[in-house]
């Protein structure tokens, strides 16, 4: 979730200019489904990472795994339509 | 254009409409982008004549729309041009979307308001409906009382619009036909003085996403973003900055008023407000616009005859200068407050609506009553003043009044 303190406007650059880079801006916090990645069933092809919207699923080389960044993924659920075994699935936030 | 090379301030025949669109050529304005309407048409006209004598060094576009003038206008501004535009009526209308995005991103775009009608039934009239419609747009509003008025207020409006502290969008209205459209001799300063006075345009800095400070303009060498994505964790804190500007502009728009009176010789009260004849006066109206040149002809009547009248015209509308409202009113025992604009089933029109509000608070609390007048272009003669002086006499030495708002040069 994003925790990041918010500024007052009389600390905050007029008309709605970022002072941060759009990196820094996480909207982790607008999912309402949290996508779960089984790698056990996961074949690594890579789909869900051509798919997602955000580019919050990588590939990660010294495990070998799929890793989806939480601090971007806002829940869609592209990815979990689009895994074609089954490898996603998405619960509500807040669930086991 | 000789008359205006000459040392010296000379008076010369111009309409309202000419005044503004001189007014501009000599702002040295890099873009207009316009699209005629009446009673407008002839600031267009005029500075398309400009553009094809080679009298300006200004990029001219000839938009399919109102809406596509103003956000031609706004994408020039945000580069870091100084543009200009006018409309009227349904012009302003169509702009209306784009009203709030020139001053969400701060945009100080300079626009004329020939003031006019909104249809149905259709009118090409003089009435306040059009920019009345726009008072909470976040643009600055200031309405003329005659030509020579409307030619100084554009000049003005390029150094309060552009002011580092304010960037804000400023609307100068005129009223259709009764000032676009008569000739009045205006005395225009020369081209290098007006050139002097507005400066270049300055541009504020903003903090990047590097955390560096960069002029606030589109530009390769300093990236920014101009009018992104803003929710619920920030527009509201980005439309406080707005309302904070809009409060400093008060002292700007004064200081500009006071800087331009020393170039002119030429004063309109202190740039906010503007009485006439109100030090002692008791019964008063207040009025935006034209109408004050008629009502301060019956004032002058009146205090011939010993009657206490004066006038209070309130110049700058957006932002409302309430304390200077008040300190104007402080003798005054009853108020007529002439809109020339109606809100339909509301209770008055926009301009009374401000005033009885600011009074309220006020430690003033004289009789207050509306009049609804003029729409349309319906004359408002010295005779319909004279009633209103009389009613409020009668207001004021009965203690009561029969209808708070009225309208007044209708057939009833």
């Amino acid at each position: 979730m994003n925790t990041q303190e918010k500024k007052s406007w009389k600390e905050i650059p007029m008309a709605g200019v970022c002072w941060v880079p759009s990196t820094a801006y996480l909207t982790g916090d607008w999912r309402t489904y949290r996508p779960i990645l089984d790698s056990e069933k996961c074949t690594r092809c890579m789909l869900c990472h051509i798919y997602c919207p955000d580019g919050a699923i990588a590939w990660k080389a010294e495990t070998n795994e799929m890793v989806i960044n939480y601090d971007y993924c806002k829940g869609c659920g592209i990815c979990e339509v689009e895994c074609p075994v089954d490898a996603i699935s998405m619960k509500l936030e807040g669930e086991g | 254009m000789v008359l205006t090379t000459q040392k010296g301030p000379r008076a010369i025949a111009l309409n309202g409409d000419e005044a503004v669109a001189l007014a501009a050529k000599q702002c040295d304005v890099d873009v207009v982008a316009a699209y005629p309407i009446t009673p407008q048409t002839i600031i267009v006209e005029r500075f398309s004549e400009y553009v094809h004598d080679g009298e300006v060094d200004t990029e001219f576009i000839c938009t399919e729309s109102e809406h596509s003038a103003l956000t031609c206008c706004l994408a020039a501004a945000a580069v870091g041009a100084r543009t200009f535009t006018a409309t009227a009526s349904a012009g302003l209308a169509l702009m209306h979307e784009i009203l709030y995005v020139t001053s969400g991103c701060r945009a100080p775009v300079v626009m004329a308001v020939a003031n006019r009608a909104l249809s149905a039934p259709i009118n090409i009239h003089c009435d306040h409906s059009d920019s009345m419609v726009e008072r909470d747009s976040g643009w600055i509003q200031i309405y003329s009382e005659n030509s020579q008025e409307a030619y100084d207020s554009i000049i003005q409006a390029f150094r309060i619009a552009e002011h580092q502290e304010l960037s804000l969008p400023t609307m100068v209205g005129l009223d259709g036909f009764f000032l676009s459209h008569t000739l009045e001799n205006v005395s225009v300063l020369p081209d290098e003085t007006v050139r002097k006075f507005v400066g270049q345009r300055q541009i504020p800095l903003v903090k990047n996403h590097e955390g560096k400070f960069v002029p606030y303009k589109l530009d390769p060498e300093n990236p920014i973003t101009i009018g992104p994505l803003d929710l619920h964790d920030y527009y509201f804190e980005h439309k406080r900055q707005q309302e904070e500007a809009m409060r400093k502009a008060l002292g700007i728009i004064r200081k500009v008023h006071d800087e331009y009176a020393e170039v002119s010789g030429r004063r309109y009260g202190n740039g906010l407000v503007d009485s006439y004849r109100l030090e002692d006066a008791e019964l008063v109206t207040i009025c935006l616009g034209s109408t004050a040149g008629t009502v301060k002809t019956v004032v002058d009547q009146l205090r011939a005859k010993g009657v206490k009248a004066g006038l209070l015209r309130i110049r700058t509308f957006r932002p409302l200068p309430v304390q200077e409202i008040i300190k104007a009113l402080q003798h005054v025992k009853a108020i007529a407050v002439m809109d020339r604009s109606c809100s339909f089933g509301g209770s008055g029109g926009p301009v009374f609506h401000e005033i009885r509000h600011v009074l309220y608070d006020s430690n003033i609390h004289p009789h207050v009553v509306n009049y609804i007048y003029g729409l349309g272009g319906r004359d408002m003669s010295q005779l319909l003043v004279q009633k209103i002086y009389r009613d409020l006499a009668r207001i004021l030495e009965t203690g009561k009044i029969d209808k708070s708002i009225k309208f007044i040069g209708l057939r009833e």
